[in-house]
């Protein structure tokens, strides 16, 4: 079977000089040492952080356990709850012996040695940027180094770990799931293999969170090893970056807000792949099938995804970046020179500081906008773009010619490439196998066929007894649809801020700046649990949308005004479509309820959804996903139009009526509306109110 | 630890040390409210018969001390023309001697060379000193006072400057900034008050000016001054005026010096102990002015503790206690408007201090720890048992490297078979990494039982963190360092090097990480600022308290091919300081703020601190006669 890329010359020829003069290297065919065995194998003697103090796991564990902080957190448990503070410290210590890892070489090695033969199995290639290690490698002895991978795939979890093994970088202890540490065996190899183990929900187990922080911070203070966390917190099943979390960030930063180190250094990583291993199972998730518990033998079962040809991986590493350098003018550390050290201000005052929470959250959206630009992009997620731009009943019943796909892929490739995007190997997309090969490796999704591709429905495990419902049948397009959106989402951050502008520009239906860029700003808030948008650079955004838009020759703006080029009408249609599901899937659960438990919500939405598709009201079958329902609940909250009380949430009647009238007509996809968006900016300057008045055109 | 000074011939010495004690008996045998004008002639007496060189601070210091660099003309470091260092004069124990392992420090440390030197401008140029603006009024009636005062250009540049970087380095180059237009050498209390009056009278701008050793550029004339500027060199005030030996004081004019001081009181068997790293030329008047530590404040107390009564003139009028109460509670202590005022309120004339009989023995040690945290936690244990001797000093490494390659020339095989010998014990048979250990220096003080009983204890607390006793030799230089390492930095200026020190208080907990993050931020910085070689930056730890300690740090670096490195100089110390005050760090510990550190001082101690200073100010001086603009 042709996969993409494969062809040898070709691909060392651009290995050389792929992108931006970075050279890219195959961890499965450069490795150094000959055998996969003899690799596991090989002497491994890092060049560890100057000045890290030495100590072994249980010296760590130990550590932690007596710590001052921890003895303190525990004599006021012990307070508040009545036992002897003995036995909270003994919980406390059954807590670590739950969560903490346990990394030893041998494991590392052996982990190395299955991982190697599972990846050449399933990848033709696990290329990772030579340059970005080397300065790793640097970065490792100057200064405590954190890890901050996206999370595409399971498989992300230990290739770091063997990357960094085979070029002698200290290994890191990576947080994870407590689900994973379930595992018969998987858990403890991967405990070995440096994984530590975090609780889902921590709520307010004032306990757990004092011995997690402490156990992090130590790490990180003593520069025990690099940490490699998910800033964004799970893997994502729509494979769009997620708001980061701050939990975890916060605890990493801590040693730098209160001066125990001197700086502590992040490198973000981005890791692509050109199918993901899970494609389906996320679909179905999305859909509402229970994800599989993680468990060993659902592990052997899976083992079946193996048999597939997954095309490559990429592993980015990106720029390391100082946090001494980020918090410049963010933070004033001396905010912490009149508490004791081993009091925080989050156990003081119940949170951070308003100040370091800012911080924190802007660097943790920073990371996940570097991980998002560091990504390495094929065709195949414009392609999803394109073909998602037909309707559902297109794709399946007659199908889109190839030929107009392949030239709208090449015509997107460009816009792709003037907007910054890193795409992979674009000088052979010319290439007539090139984009042959793509739609090969993704054929659970879509077929080539004399000339015209379509969508492949899902196939039924079980022999049909009965004709499809309704119901089933707008199920058995969607998985497919979705799998074709989350790969679309995959490339939607490179056109999301002109995409923004270019709605924006038909909401405020006018070419005036400051108007644009209010509109531009509404959109962002609405859609913020959506795309990642740095806290507080909303202006910065706009600006580099039209800089953008300006660049590719589809607006010319000046300082007052911003209007379409002629002949840029192209470009602001693609743009203006691409987001058009998001708009769309919004409006569903702003209708029918007003008080809603928080486990109906989901189910509720959902069949309100399928309703809508079926009758044909709804195009887009994105409403169906979970995650895009979830989101648009949070920006209800966001925009006060939703409330929660305990475990229901309460709809603001007069806000969803303001909105609603206008939004019913974007329902009516027959002619489009155009919103006019004015909206008081309360003093605070976080949005309070909205008008909606709608203008047809 | 003094110097060992010589200067002048030992008759005369004797001489004068015999008169001094005679002119003390007298004090002694008059009664306690000694009257003032008695005082007042004798002043005068001993003025018409002591001649200028008899005194170790004569009115023309430029005879005896560099004009542009530290200490004594006839001491400093070079490399001779084998290439090794030696330390020339006769006052220093270091005098004399060959140091072999200096220039190897010193080239791989900086990576200097000897081939590339950057020597000083030897003579002051008088025509390039800008000529003074008089007020003549005041200059005809400071004549009819008798108050000698002088308008030479050498004068006034010697009063122009403290020992910053900068400041030395202008000189070096022959620059001349604004520098005063006369100096003034008043006698005594009633002198100062009447310069005092004369200057509120004819609206001129004093400088009080002590032993010239301000780190702080407190010395520096203000730019924007546009009155004349007269310096009060205090040095002629120097006599110990009475001691007190049922309450153990001594009453002594403010101008004395630290090594004066000591001797003169070391003739009748006491000491105040109070010892500062610039003993040798600081003066009372001065410590008084900027609060400053001794290395033994751990028997004698820091000056805070030491002065016992203070008399100072302002343009008020004078302002003192009208009692020797040890303790008082009658509101806010003004001794505190006192100490720390740097010079912006008035002239500290007469101070009477505690003293102390001296001490029967003295012991210095040394402990080797295997690396600074272990060091540190060890002083921190020593100061919650409340046992540190007279002195505890832990050097980092870098530093302890450094102190080694000031060993001198030992004269015996067998010395430095021994020295071999406990380098190999130290690294290969205890296992201490030469590039991480570092060693704590010790004074003891008392009589001979207790101190090797208070040894014996801190010995053992050391051994808890892995500290080595690593003997007398080792301690001891350390001490020495401590006062050749100003002349240090002249040599590092001869070959491109600039280098200063500044200091913090901290408190323990924060002790470590402070140090790691400053000398770090040192590191970066220099890089930053396009410094080409990797610069020098150590520290100390000097000082223990019960809540902190105090923290010295050293810096230095090669400023080949930088086209302005006093200005890259100032850009990294300004970093260092940030860094500190971000890590908990004070503003300063005992080198007081002046005018380098006084953009931070409204957040060091708030809007309603600066208030308060500023309204005292306002009303002791209200025409800002002492014009010095330290502080606020």
């Amino acid at each position: 079977m042709p996969t993409p890329l494969k062809i040898p010359s070709c691909q060392q020829r651009h290995a050389a000089g792929l992108m931006e003069d970075e050279t890219w290297v195959d961890l499965l065919k450069e490795k150094k040492d000959g055998c996969d065995l003899s690799h596991a194998c090989r002497p491994f003697n890092p060049q560890t952080y100057s000045g890290a103090s030495h100590c072994t796991t249980a010296e760590l564990n130990a550590a932690v356990l007596e710590s001052h902080f921890l003895h303190r957190v525990a004599t006021e448990v012990a307070m508040e709850t009545g036992v002897t503070v003995k036995e909270v410290k003994e919980e406390a210590r059954s807590i670590l012996e739950e969560m903490s890892q346990n990394l030893q070489l041998g494991f590392v090695r052996l982990m190395g040695f299955v991982l190697t033969k599972v990846l050449k199995r399933i990848f033709t290639g696990v290329f990772f940027n030579m340059d970005g290690l080397n300065t790793l490698q640097q970065a490792v002895k100057e200064n405590p180094v954190i890890l901050m991978p996206n999370h595409r795939s399971y498989v992300d979890f230990l290739v770091i770990s063997y990357i960094l093994f085979t070029y002698d970088i200290p290994l890191p202890v990576i947080a994870a799931g407590i689900p994973l540490a379930g595992m018969s065996i998987v858990g403890e190899i991967l405990r070995r293999s440096g994984a530590f183990f975090i609780r889902r929900s921590i709520g307010s187990d004032k306990l757990y969170w004092a011995v997690l922080s402490e156990y992090v911070r130590s790490i990180v203070r003593g520069g025990f090893a690099p940490v490699e966390f998910y800033v964004e917190g799970l893997r994502s099943r729509t494979l769009k970056s997620l708001t980061p979390k701050l939990g975890m960030m916060q605890m990493v930063l801590e040693p730098y807000f209160k001066s125990e180190v001197f700086d502590i250094t992040l490198v973000p990583i981005s890791i692509s792949y050109d199918r993901v291993l899970e494609e389906s199972l996320l679909v179905h998730e999305l859909l509402g099938v229970p994800k599989p518990k993680e468990s060993t033998a659902g592990l052997l079962k899976a083992s079946r995804v193996l048999q597939e040809d997954y095309g490559s991986m990429h592993v980015n590493f990106g720029r390391p970046l100082s946090v001494r350098q980020l918090c410049e003018g963010r933070i004033n550390r001396g905010h912490y020179n009149l508490i004791p050290r081993c009091r925080t201000h989050v156990d003081l005052v119940q949170s951070p500081t308003a100040q370091e929470q800012a911080c924190v959250s802007w660097i943790a959206h920073r990371v996940v906008r570097l991980q998002e630009q560091g990504s390495l992009l094929g065709p195949w997620p414009l392609m999803a773009c394109l073909l998602l731009r037909a309707p559902a009943a297109v794709l399946t019943g007659e199908g889109l010619p190839w030929r107009q796909l392949r030239e709208e892929t090449l015509w997107l490739r460009r816009l792709a490439l003037d907007f910054g995007a890193l795409l992979k190997f674009p000088g052979q997309w010319n290439n007539v196998c090139c984009l042959f090969s793509v739609s090969d490796l993704h054929r659970s999704v879509v077929q080539r066929k004399e000339g015209r591709i379509y969508l492949v429905e899902e196939e039924r495990d079980i022999p049909r007894k009965h004709p499809l419902s309704p119901e089933e049948g707008v199920l058995r397009t969607a998985a497919p649809l979705l799998m074709l959106a989350a790969y679309q989402n995959q490339c939607l951050h490179i056109f999301v801020r002109p995409a923004m502008l270019a709605v924006a520009a038909r909401i405020a239906g006018s070419t005036q700046r400051d108007e644009l860029l209010a509109a531009f700003c509404f959109l962002q808030v609405v859609f913020s649990n959506e795309f990642i948008f740095v806290p507080g650079r909303s202006h910065q955004d706009f600006e580099e949308a039209c800089s953008l838009l300006e660049k590719c020759g589809a607006v010319q703006a000046d300082r007052q005004e911003v209007t379409v080029a002629p002949g840029g009408q192209e470009v602001f249609s693609f743009l203006q479509e691409l987001l058009q599901p998001f708009i769309h899937s919004y409006q569903v659960p702003r209708s029918p309820f007003q008080v809603l438990t928080e486990k109906h919500f989901l189910p509720t939405v959902r069949n309100k959804a399928t309703n809508l598709i079926l009758s044909g009201d709804l195009g887009t079958y994105e409403a169906l996903s979970s995650d895009t329902q979830k989101n648009a609940l949070s920006a209800l909250r966001r925009l006060e139009a939703a409330t929660k009380l305990r475990n229901e949430y309460k709809v603001n009647l007069a806000a969803v009526r303001r909105i609603g009238d206008a939004l019913c007509e974007w329902l009516d996809r027959n002619t489009f509306i155009v919103l006019k968006v004015l909206f008081i900016t309360a003093s605070n300057g976080s949005l309070k109110a909205f008008f909606f008045s709608s203008l047809s055109l | 630890m003094a110097a060992n000074s010589s200067g002048g011939g030992s008759s005369d010495r004797q001489r004068t040390a015999r008169q001094r004690l005679s002119v003390i008996a007298g004090h002694l045998q008059r009664p306690a409210d000694g009257d003032v004008a008695v005082l007042a002639a004798e002043c005068k007496a001993q003025e018409a018969d002591v001649s200028g060189e008899e005194k170790t601070v004569p009115r023309r210091r430029q005879e005896i001390m560099k004009w542009n660099g530290w200490g004594y003309s006839d001491s400093r470091f070079l490399f001779n023309k084998k290439g090794q260092a030696e330390f020339t004069g006769k006052r220093y124990r270091l005098s004399g001697m060959i140091i072999p392992g200096l220039k190897d420090w010193f080239e791989s440390t900086f990576g200097a060379s000897l081939q590339h030197k950057t020597p000083a401008t030897p003579i002051l140029n008088s025509s390039a000193v800008p000529p003074p603006t008089l007020n003549e009024a005041l200059v005809e009636e400071l004549k009819s006072t008798s108050i000698p005062f002088s308008h030479d250009a050498e004068d006034r540049v010697f009063r122009a400057h403290g020992h910053c970087l900068h400041e030395i380095f202008a000189l070096r180059e022959g620059k001349l900034g604004r520098v005063p237009d006369m100096v003034v050498w008043p006698n005594c209390h009633n002198d100062v008050v009447k310069i005092v009056e004369l200057a509120c009278k004819h609206n001129v701008c004093l400088i009080p000016y002590g032993g010239g050793t301000s780190v702080s550029s407190a010395l520096e004339c203000p730019r924007e001054e546009t009155r004349s500027i007269v310096s009060l060199d205090t040095s002629q005030m120097n006599r110990i005026l009475w001691i007190d030996e049922k309450n153990l004081t001594a009453h002594v004019e403010a101008g004395i010096v630290g090594q004066d001081l000591e001797r003169l009181l070391n003739e009748s068997g006491y000491c105040t102990g109070h010892e500062p790293d610039s003993m040798e030329f600081s003066s009372l008047g001065g410590w008084v002015a900027t609060r400053a530590s001794g290395m033994k404040k751990n028997i004698y107390g820091n000056i805070e503790d030491l002065v016992v009564h203070v008399k100072m003139v302002t343009p008020r009028g004078v302002i003192e206690k009208s009692c020797q109460g040890p303790r008082m509670s009658t509101g806010p202590d003004i001794h505190h408007f006192i100490m720390g005022s740097e010079g912006t309120l008035g002239v500290v004339t007469e101070v009477t201090m505690k003293i102390r009989p001296m001490p029967e023995y003295q012991k210095y040690g040394s402990v080797v720890f295997p690396n600074f945290e272990q060091g540190v936690a060890c002083l921190r244990e020593v100061a919650k048992q409340r046992c540190a001797p007279a002195s505890i000093r832990l050097m980092d490494n870098e530093q302890f490297k450094f102190g080694h390659a000031l060993k001198p020339q030992v004269s015996s095989i067998f010395t430095s078979f021994l020295d071999g010998l406990k380098k190999f014990y130290i690294t290969k048979f205890k296992g201490f990494d030469p590039n991480h250990l570092c060693v704590a220096t010790l004074l003891f003080e008392g009589d001979r039982e207790r101190v090797l009983q208070h040894e014996k204890q801190v010995y053992d607390i050391a051994a808890k963190f892995g500290g080595l006793a690593a003997g007398e030799d080792n301690g001891q230089r350390g001490y020495m360092l401590t006062f050749v390492i100003a002349y240090l930095r002249d040599l590092g200026m001869d070959y491109y090097v600039i280098g200063e020190s500044f200091e913090t208080s901290v408190p323990w907990d924060r002790v470590l990480d402070i140090c790691r993050n400053v000398k770090a931020r040192i590191v970066r910085e220099c890089k930053d600022k396009g410094v080409q070689f990797p610069p020098l930056s150590t520290c100390r730890v000097t000082q223990t308290y019960d809540a902190g300690a105090c923290v010295y740090f050293y810096f230095a670096f090669n400023y080949r091919g930088l086209s302005d490195p006093v200005h890259v100089y100032e850009q990294v110390e300004h970093a260092a300081r940030e860094e500190i005050l971000a890590n908990g760090g004070s503003l300063s510990h005992h080198h007081g703020v002046g005018k380098l550190r006084k953009e931070w001082m409204r957040e060091t101690v708030s809007d309603v601190g600066i208030g308060m200073l500023k309204s005292v100010k306002d009303y002791v001086d209200p025409n800002n006669i002492f014009g010095n603009r330290n502080l606020l």
